[in-house]
Formats: C-alpha cells, structure tokens, sequence
C-alpha cells in the first residue's frame, strides 16, 4: 500500500471550457430574465439565446468531460484511492446542498414564528401593528398579507400525501437495486432501478399538477405574499433537485446496462443513491413543515 | 497503446506554454494563479479605496457625485473580500497543503483547475459595472449598497447591475465550495502514512476547519442572493413586509453566511502565523493541541454570534444578550491563541528575517483589532458604534493587518520555495516599515472619528473630522503605494533574481515542505513519504 503510486489526472481544457459556459449562463441569464420579467425598463431581447447557449455549452462541456473520466474509470487509471476521494466529495457535496436548503427553511420558521407575530403585534410590537397594519391579523399559513392580498393555503392530506408515498417507495425500491448491484444481480438492479426513475417522473407530473391547481383555482403564486413565496421556492428547489436526481439515476441506469458498474467500481452509482435518499429525508422534512404543521 | 503507459508518462514531462496554465491540473500552478489573481484583485480593490481616501482628504465634495462614491466602498468590499483575500488563502492551500501532508497533488485535481477558473469570469462580471459607472454608461451602473447588500437597498434600489451581481456571487460560491471541498477531501484522504491528524501542520488544521465553514455558509449565500433575485423579479415577498415578509430576514440570512464568512478569512492566517513564529523562535509551537481546539471553537462558535451585527435592528432583548455573550465567547479560544503564540517566542531564539516582521505585525495589530471587536460586542456601546467609522478600524485591523499581514508573512516565507530565490531584503525590508508605519496612520485615527459620531459609507463629514480625515487618506495613499514594492518583490522572484533558495529556506523552518528541493518540483511525492 505504502509502495503504491497516486494518481494524477492529465490536464484538461473542460474546466476552462465550463468556466465560459458558467460565464455566458451568467450574463445571459440577468439580461433574460430582465428582459422577461421588466420589458420597459429592459430592451431587447438578447438575454435569452444568450442564456440558453451557455447553459447548452456548460452541459455538454460537463457531458464530455464526464465522459473523459468515465472512460479513464473503465479504462482501469482510477486507483481505489480516488474513488474514496470522490465519495467524500460527493458528501460534502451533499452537505452544501442541505445547506443551501436550510438557508430557505430558516427563513421560513423566522417568518412562521417571529416576522408574521410581530406584524401582528406580538411582543413589544404592539405599536408596529398599530401604525403599520392595524387590520392585519397574524396567522399561518400566511393567507391574507399586510397588503391584504389572499390566498389559499396548500392542504397536506391530497396530492402531496400521495407524493411522500411515492418518494417513500421509490427509496425503497432504490435500496433493492443498491442491494442487488452489491450481489450482481443485473436484472433486479435493472428493473428496480427502472421502477425508481418512472416514480421520480411521476413524482414530478403530480407536482406540475398540483403547481396548476395552485395557480389557477386557489391563488397560490410565488407572488401571493410570504407564504406562495416560501411554498414555490421550497418546493420548486426540491422539484429541480428530485429533476436533477432523476437524471442522475438514469445515466447510472444506462451505465448498468452498459456494464460499467460491478461490485466494487461503482462510486457513480452510490453518488447518483446518497442523492436521491437526500431529495427523499428534504422532501420528508418538507411535508412535515410546509404542508402539515 | 495502454492507458497505463500514458499515464505515466505524463509524470515525466511537465507542460509548457499557455496550456500548462490553462488547462492545468497541477496543485503548484494553480495555487500560483490564484495566488496572482488574488493581488490582482487587491491592487484593483486598492484603486477603489484610492478613490474613497481621494474624496474624503477634504471635506466637502471635490472628485465624484455621491453615487459613485457608494459604488467605490461596495465594490471595494466585494473586490477584497471575494476577489483579494478568499482567493489569496485558497492558493496558499493550494500550495501547500499538498506538500505539507505529503500528497502528490489536490484530490480532484481538474475540479481545482474549475474552482479558479470561474474566478477571473465572476470578477469580469463584477468589476466591468464599474467601468461602465466610470465612463458613463448609466448611473449608478454598478452596485452600490454596501458590501453587505442589505435590502431594500438591493432589492427594491438596487441598480440593474444587481442581477450580475448576484449571478457573479453565485459563480463565486460555486468556486468557494469546489475549492473547500477538494481541501477537505485531500486532507482526509490523501495524508502520508504517518501523518496523523494530529501531527498535521496547523496551516492545515485552520485550512480544514475553513473548508468546512465554506462549504456550510456559501450555500447560504446563494440563498440570500436568490431570494434577492425574486423579490427583485418573481414578486416574492421574503424581504418586504407588506406580503409578509421582513427586510431584516435578509440581514439574518446574510450574516449567518457573513460571520463564518469573517472566520474563513482569518483562520487560515492563524495557521501561517502557526508556521512562521516556531522558524524564527527556533521552539515548537506552544500548545499545539490547544490551537486545534481552539481553532473548531472559534469555528462552531462562529455559527451563533451573526447577528452582532444587527443590535439596533430592534431584535427582542433575550436574543441581543445571547448574541453578546456568545460574541464574547469567542475571545477566549482566540486570546488561546495569541498566549500560545507569545509562549512560543518566550525565551526562544529569536531572529526577525521579513516573515517574522510581519508575523509579530500580526499579531500586536490583529490582537488590536480583536479588542475593538471586544467593545463592539458589548451592544449598549455598540448603539454608539453601529456603522460608524470605529466599526471600520475595527474590521480594517483584523483584515488588513490581520488576514493580509498574514498573506505577505505567508509570501516571504514559502516564496523561496516557490521560486527558489530568496526574495529581496532590501525592498522587502522597505515594504514591511511602509506598509506598517501607514497602515497604522491609515486606520488608527478611524477609531478617533468613529467614536465621535462620523458615519461610514457616507461622502462627506462634518468639518471637525477634516484634520484627522486628511492624514488618514495620507496614510492611505502611502499604503496603497508601499504595495508597488511587494508587487516588485514578487517580480523578482518570478524572474529567479536573488539569492538562490536551499530546500530549507529558513534555519529553524520543520515541515515536509522543507524537505523538497527549492523551487519545488513540477511533481513532488509521486510516492508518499513515510512521517514518523
């Protein structure tokens, strides 16, 4: 072990490549949504190709080079020591991501126990809510504003039950494929595998479905007040991250039909399962304060 | 042809031209890009601050409009914090990490090459609104309400540049947590046999547990900023009260990221002072284990003391007392450490080449900086400080002769073995008497006029600041200046003139970096050392 030597990646253009994808997504995405959102104040119409060519270049610079490592994977140049540096990374990565989240369920108990109250007059805020808005009538979830916009509050027990039942099952059905890659079973990984990502898919029709009952029959938008804001951009960055993780475990599928994957090689498949059990304990958490309590 | 055989191959040959700077995956030049885009950004972010001492020399206004004053101190924070200090550690990290623990390289060596490579993109970003303001494409066309981008300031009133901005501090985290990531993963992983965690270097223990804050508050940037992006443009209403939400949710939001963010940027300046004081004393560090620990409690610590920065907020007084205690908490891991470093030079054998100057600099005026952080912490008092120029003294002596006196105490310790030359006394010499002398004319008066009641972030004071105001932008001037000198010193070596290096650099300097010929080689440890 001692003796045994490191591995070096050559050098590579991708990540330079990447950076002026990120740059263009960056500077198109302003001026698009600018463009978009403020029409009068914002002329033209450039922002949005611009977006959309950076975004295509970041993706496919990625694509290649993940597919550069892929190949070195199979070729056999990756040591053992590598894959435990990737694994790490992938953890680390995925704390990042609950931070990030954690970032929007804090604003989201602030607002829950302190802001709304306060605007009510609680505490030494009696004053605030006399001078303010004195007809303004603390509650949650949040379905009359201070500005008096209204709105209706998103029940738990319909859609979004059936949904923690489907992100519930397809954990389960993911761990059976993580067994049966362990044991070399190609085809119950397969289908397993298979089953997961039509659930994730189906997860997302039903939460488009329920984003088209919010809009158009109770008045939840994202600009209903705090509260639309909070439930869009919760589980909006939870239905981008349940997108990303379907993705995810339909490349790995295609990569186990493929054979890359075997006992002991298979850092990507792992990493493409911490995630979606990530998506599946956010969504959990989700229910729990968003829609129930 | 096998796979295996090119691999090798590739150890045996570095590469040469543009390419080996754009496309490299080597730790060395990396941490040297960085390392040049961080002074880079300091000379930039410096012509900044030029500006600001410009206008306020005399009271009254004399150079620019109010307007693009704000835009001056705004970018200027961005452009030091983000663009200057943050980069600078990461390419010390990236320097040294490897060849302090032994490893060939970073873990994940091309994500390393991404982690900077988007930098020069989100600075471009960031700093061209400046070149529009300057030369009249709209105004205010760069961003201009503060560093910290308080909304409504940024929401409501921000300039059109705000949503570049925000983009730029995304591409900016992204950076930040591909960078921690991969100095986390290569301490974990990729140490020499032998070289336990606690026998690591304390550069890298302050490196690891900055990684960690990094990669646990950066996303809550990219939080902040991207509910500033919807308030500004999708009609949410997280920092407007008339839908329910509260200006000073952003403020909380911003400094849960800002105050680990104040530690990312000290706490790897800690371990070069770790490093520099043992060579020079020619004694182990005093209580090494002590400033481990002390190091992760100033890090846990620093996740419940944000909002000292929001006492006159009108938070309930149960959370102002907690804030203000926990605060004060913190000087007790942080007086750890100054004791340990004083105990350290405690009858040993000292001598004061250029990087001890600046350590022993460091430590008399971070400790300054740490007691006004003392007095500000106490929030009856900090009603009179709050946003005064004491409160810039105070973050000015921990930054400037704190986190950069660390930086250029790093630089003349590690630049023989980076060049191989020892770097230029005699300009070395007038750099650290320059730069130390002005410092202190710049910022010490600043507690003078902060406590008497001048305003920061404002483009003119009443006149009976204008005495001291004048020899505070001379001394300025005259830092800003002393810095061409570094600058020089740097070219120097770079250009392999002077003194050639011995792979021990320093006569007291231990460590595994010391143990590699100067310049370090392209490739070093291809196969791990064995630490005893």
């Amino acid at each position: 072990m001692a003796t045994e030597k490191y591995y070096v990646p050559e050098s590579s253009p991708w990540p330079l490549a990447a950076s002026v994808g990120l740059f263009l997504t960056a500077v198109g995405g302003a001026n698009f949504i600018q463009q978009a959102t403020d029409p009068d104040t914002f002329q033209g119409s450039w922002g949005m190709p611009l977006f959309f060519v950076g975004l295509a270049t970041l993706l496919f610079i990625i694509a290649i080079w993940w597919r550069d490592t892929i190949k070195e994977s199979v070729g056999g140049l990756h040591s053992n020591q590598l894959g435990i540096s990737y694994r790490q990374g992938m953890l680390w990565f995925i704390f990042s991501e609950v931070m990030f989240f954690g970032a929007f369920f804090g604003a989201l108990f602030y607002t829950r126990w302190l802001i709304v109250p306060w605007l009510g007059g609680a505490g030494s805020n009696a004053m605030t809510h006399e001078l303010l808005w004195p007809s303004f009538q603390s509650m949650w979830p949040l379905v009359r504003t201070p500005d008096g916009t209204t709105t209706q509050a998103m029940g738990a027990w319909g859609l979004p039950a059936i949904n923690t039942a489907i992100l519930l099952t397809s954990s389960i059905t993911l761990t059976i494929a993580h067994h049966a890659l362990l044991e070399g079973k190609r085809g119950r990984l397969i289908a397993f595998q298979g089953i997961t990502v039509l659930l994730g898919i189906f997860f997302l029709g039903l939460q488009v479905e329920e984003y088209i009952h919010a809009y158009t029959e109770m008045g939840l938008r994202l600009d209903a007040g705090i509260y639309g804001s909070l439930f869009f951009m919760l589980t909006g960055f939870h239905g981008a991250h349940v997108t990303i993780g379907t993705l995810f475990l339909f490349v790995t599928l295609l990569r186990v039909i493929k054979g890359h994957f075997n006992e002991e090689n298979n850092f990507a498949w792992e990493a493409g399962a911490w995630y979606w059990h990530f998506v599946d304990v956010v969504w959990l958490f989700l229910f729990v304060v968003v829609y129930w309590l | 042809m096998s796979t295996a055989a090119a691999h090798d191959d590739h150890h045996h040959h570095a590469p040469t031209g543009l390419k080996r700077w754009l496309f490299s995956t080597n730790h060395k030049d990396i941490g040297t890009l960085y390392l040049w885009f961080s002074f880079a950004m300091f000379l930039a972010g410096g012509l900044l601050a030029m500006v600001i001492r410009t206008e306020l020399l005399e009271p009254g206004m004399q150079f620019v409009d109010p307007e693009f004053f704000n835009q001056m101190t705004t970018v200027h924070g961005l452009a030091m914090v983000f663009g200057a200090v943050m980069p600078g550690f990461v390419g010390l990290a990236n320097w040294m990490i490897p060849l302090m623990i032994g490893a060939p390289d970073m873990a994940l060596p091309r994500m390393n090459n991404w982690s900077f490579w988007i930098l020069p993109f989100a600075f471009l970003i960031l700093l061209s609104s400046v070149f529009m303001s300057a030369f009249g494409a709209g105004n205010p066309a760069a961003p201009n309400f503060g560093w910290t981008f308080y909304a409504p300031l940024s929401t409501e009133y921000g300039p059109a540049s705000t949503d570049l901005f925000i983009l730029s501090v995304h591409m900016m985290g992204i950076s930040s947590i591909m960078g921690a990531i991969n100095v986390i993963v290569t301490v974990f992983n990729l140490r020499a046999p032998g070289m336990t965690l606690m026998k690591m270097p304390l550069f890298v223990w302050t490196w690891l547990i900055t990684a960690f804050l990094l990669i646990a508050v950066m996303p809550v940037l990219a939080g902040a900023v991207t509910m500033m992006l919807t308030d500004r443009h999708f009609g949410t209403s997280f920092f407007n009260a008339a839908g329910g939400g509260d200006p000073v949710l952003f403020q909380h939001v911003f400094w849960f990221f800002g105050h680990p963010e104040v530690y990312i940027m000290i706490l790897p300046a800690f371990g070069i002072i770790s490093a520099i004081i043992p060579t020079f004393a020619r004694k182990p560090l005093f209580g090494y284990a002590s400033m481990v620990y002390a190091t992760a409690s100033i890090a846990l610590l620093s996740f419940v003391v944000w909002a000292h920065h929001m006492f006159t907020v009108g938070m309930p007084l149960a959370g102002t007392l907690f804030f203000m205690y926990m605060t004060m908490l913190i000087s007790v891991p942080t007086g750890v450490k100054v004791f340990n470093w004083v105990a350290t030079m405690w009858r040993g054998s000292m001598t004061f080449e250029l990087p001890m100057k600046w350590a022993i600099a460091f430590v008399i005026l971070f400790t300054c900086g740490g007691l006004s952080g003392l007095m500000l912490a106490i929030t009856p008092v900090d009603f009179q400080y709050h946003d005064t120029y004491f409160v810039v003294a105070h973050f000015h002596y921990v930054l400037v002769s704190g986190a950069v006196f660390s930086m250029f105490a790093a630089a003349y310790y590690w630049l023989p073995k980076w060049s191989g030359v020892m770097p230029n006394k005699l300009l070395g010499e007038l750099h650290f008497w320059s730069s130390l002398i002005s410092v202190n004319l710049l910022f010490f008066p600043m507690h003078f006029v902060g406590l008497a009641g001048m305003p920061r972030r404002y483009a003119d004071y009443a006149l009976q600041f204008a005495d001291y105001n004048f020899w505070i932008s001379i001394g300025g001037f005259w830092f800003g200046l002393s810095q061409l000198l570094f600058l020089a010193v740097c070219v120097l070596c770079a250009m392999k003139k002077g003194e050639k290096a011995p792979a021990r650099s320093w006569e007291g300097a231990e460590g595994l970096e010391w143990e590699v010929p100067s310049p370090a080689p392209f490739h070093t440890y291809d196969t791990p050392p064995v630490v005893k």
